[in-house]
């Protein structure tokens, strides 16, 4: 029969031809996406409904808001009994949203540490700039507290010194292995810090007096505030939260059970009593007479509560990670520190990232609990921007406003985060 | 189970010396209460090259994983290089630097390109200079046969070009030994071949390796030795010859039979 013949050579190639219309373009979308079946059709229609109705009702409230006006009375004078936002309040009121009762005039000094901020923060969130910034990085934070808290110049630069010798002595110590070096090192620069610091700073402050304006921590308030607490709390509690993890993974039981109990503890305890104990009990331990600035106390507070959750993010990073990649780098002959930093903890921290900015944006926005202790985030003073008699009774306009600008900051965090994720995939062709 | 070499196998630089490389005494290993690795006598000379077959779960792999303080004995003596291994971390860390290693799995380091992984280790436990890292890296590469792939990322290579970059990455350290563990048994056959010429041409060059695999035809072109382990002992211990023509153990007649069946 024919049928075993079945051999069939193919005497001419087929050319490629155009896709047929509506399996392109946008109709494929719109029909793929929206109107896939009668459910999705109907989702589709609903949601569009919805969103309409929304932009309907607060439209006019957006679109006839007042800019120019000097009370709430004012406002509604101006509006004639038409809805509209009072936005004459963020106009009237921004500078105190941002500094709180920060002196007007020395405004210059937070708005200038926050443009360094922005540099400091390029060689470590963007690789193409150059590695030789990081110089200013290491130097942002004594500088920003010049600048924000004023007083003497020689302050921060005693506390750099201790980094310093700290610093030296790691490097002198070295030989005698990794884990010797580090106690000696934390040893020397403790005992610079308590015996030599302070005599050290008032004779150079004898010599040369630097110094700005000291500001009062009581003085600070809105933005400027949660930004000190945040970005302190978020560049600390990182390393802090690295060690941590680690010391938890440690097979030396005494630091495990330190970092275990310290974890517990701390994450089991909700922050706002941790900032209790800040503004509260701390100030029975300390010795009478030190001014330790609640600010200070705070972040002290922030920090330990971001970095026992940070610990937990990063100990998932690392459990994540096969042993295979511990071997191998033990095998070639890396010490555990050294395995760590090259090659365990650039694989976990990546894939801790979504966990880690998490955790960054969570503490960002709790920056804002501090109002229960009496400082002046942003939220209490739009409590106290409505006790005014000019602004009494003013609500949406002051949370829009708040509301966006934390919006802002947590977003870009996002955003970094999954250029980030981006830029650290290598494993694709 | 024939290995197809494309060259004759050049053995005039294969020559065992009389130095000593590795020597295990009475070597005992637990698991918690299961004892794997029970009496251990082997003495490795340099230049050596030694295959360790056996069934699974028979300690292949602890064994050799206790040359390089992978695994921790807990009785007995491994002395390599004249070190003997000890909790001494400063020892174990110098054993480690002149013992190379490469694993079933690769176990390269997926956010490094291939080319930082060959110069990691060169650069933090020797310090030896990033440009001289790097062109020691290129030889080695060029020696696994895959230069161009320098500046790609583990997981964008073939099984075959990520074990003969595991192999290149151990290289670069300048070992004096080399261990092996199943470094084929996770590649299709294709690219066993070109791991196993990689390997032949490492035996070629005189490297004392120990190398567990079950690739009969490699044992039989390149081994001097060797051994057969079951439960955790060294069953019997032969020229390659007379293990797979006139085996001595029962254990490992029925071993071979097993594995040549297929
Ligand atoms: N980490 C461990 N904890 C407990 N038991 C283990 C551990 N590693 C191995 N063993 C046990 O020790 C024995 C020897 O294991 P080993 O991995 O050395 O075998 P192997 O000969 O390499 O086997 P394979 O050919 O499957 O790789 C096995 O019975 C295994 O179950
Ligand atoms: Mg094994």
């Amino acid at each position: 029969m024919s049928e075993r013949n079945l051999a069939f050579v193919r005497g001419e190639m087929l050319p490629a031809r155009e896709p047929p219309s509506g399996q392109t373009g946008l109709l494929k979308l719109l029909r793929e996406s929206f109107f896939k079946d009668w459910l999705s059709a109907l989702l589709t229609v609903t949601s569009l409904i919805v969103l309409i109705w929304i932009a309907r009702s607060v439209s006019p409230w957006l679109i006839d808001s007042v800019w120019n006006a000097n009370s709430l009375s004012e406002c509604r004078q101006i509006l004639g009994g038409a809805e509209g936002a009072c936005f004459a309040v963020i106009r009237d009121r921004w500078t105190q949203l941002l500094f709180g009762f920060y002196p007007p005039t020395q405004y210059w000094r937070p708005v200038l540490a926050f443009v360094l901020m922005l540099i400091a923060l390029a060689p470590i969130l963007f690789p193409p700039v150059p590695r030789r910034l990081l110089w200013f990085s290491a130097a942002f934070p004594g500088l920003a507290y010049c600048l924000i808290w004023g007083g003497t110049l020689w302050l921060p630069f005693s506390a750099y010194a201790v980094f310093a010798v700290g610093a030296i002595v790691l490097g002198l110590a070295t030989r005698l292995g990794s884990g010797v070096a580090i106690v000696l090192a934390l040893a020397s620069a403790l005992a610079w810090w308590i015996f030599v610091s302070g005599s050290v700073t008032t004779v150079l402050t004898q010599l040369l007096p630097l110094a700005l304006a000291p500001v009062t921590s009581r003085e600070m308030g809105g933005f400027l505030l949660s930004i000190v607490i945040g970005v302190t709390g978020i560049s600390l509690s990182l390393p802090l939260g690295i060690v941590l993890a680690l010391g938890r993974r440690s097979k030396m039981p005494l630091v495990k059970t330190i970092s275990v109990m310290f974890i517990e503890f701390i994450r089991g305890v909700p922050l706002i009593t941790l900032l209790f104990t800040a503004s509260l009990l701390l100030n029975y331990f300390l010795p009478p007479g030190t001014n330790f600035d609640l600010i200070l106390r705070v972040i002290i507070m922030v920090t330990l509560f971001a970095t026992a959750y940070m610990a937990e993010v990063i100990r998932g990073g690392l459990a994540a990670l096969p042993r295979g990649q511990y071997e191998a780098a033990e095998a070639l002959g890396l010490d555990y520190w050294k395995a760590q930093r090259l090659v365990i903890m650039p694989q976990a921290l990546k894939i801790s990232i979504p966990g880690i900015v998490n955790s960054f944006i969570g503490l960002f926005k709790d920056t804002t609990l501090v109002v229960f202790i009496g400082l002046l985030d942003p939220i209490a003073l739009s409590n106290s921007i409505r006790a005014t008699t000019a602004w009494q009774g003013i609500y949406w306009e002051l949370f829009i406003f708040i509301g966006g600008l934390f919006f802002l900051f947590c977003f870009s965090m996002s955003r970094y985060s999954m250029h980030l994720e981006r830029r650290l995939k290598t494993d694709q062709h | 189970m024939e290995l197809n070499l494309e060259t004759e196998i050049d053995r005039s630089r294969m020559r065992v010396s009389d130095q000593v490389a590795i020597r295990i005494e009475d070597m005992n290993k637990w698991y918690g209460n299961y004892h794997a690795l029970r009496d251990i006598n082997l003495t490795v000379r340099r230049g050596e090259r030694i295959v360790i077959a056996g069934p699974s779960g028979s300690g292949k792999s602890t064994m050799i994983r206790c040359i390089n303080r992978l695994e921790e004995h807990q009785a007995g003596k491994v002395v390599v290089d004249g070190i003997e291994l000890s909790s001494d971390l400063k020892n174990i860390d110098k054993v480690r630097s002149e013992v190379g290693m490469v694993f079933q799995h690769f176990n390269l380091f997926p956010h490094l390109t291939i080319l930082e992984n060959c110069t990691l280790a060169p650069i933090w436990v020797r310090e030896i200079p990033r440009k001289e890292a790097i062109e020691t890296a290129m030889h080695f590469l060029e020696k696994v046969k895959i230069p161009e792939q320098a500046r790609k990322y583990p997981g964008q290579l073939s099984g075959g070009q990520q074990q003969r970059v595991a192999i290149a990455r151990s290289l670069c350290m300048k070992p004096k030994i080399m261990l092996f563990d199943e470094p084929t048994s996770a590649l299709d056959p294709e690219m066993i071949k070109e791991v196993l010429d990689t390997m032949i041409e490492l035996a070629e060059e005189g490297m004392t390796m120990l190398c567990v695999t079950h690739e009969m035809g490699f044992a039989q072109a390149v081994a001097n030795r060797v051994i057969f382990m079951d439960q955790g002992q060294i069953v019997e211990e032969n020229n390659p010859q007379d293990f797979f023509h006139n085996p001595q153990s029962e254990r490992t007649r029925l071993f071979l039979s097993q594995i040549l069946r297929h």
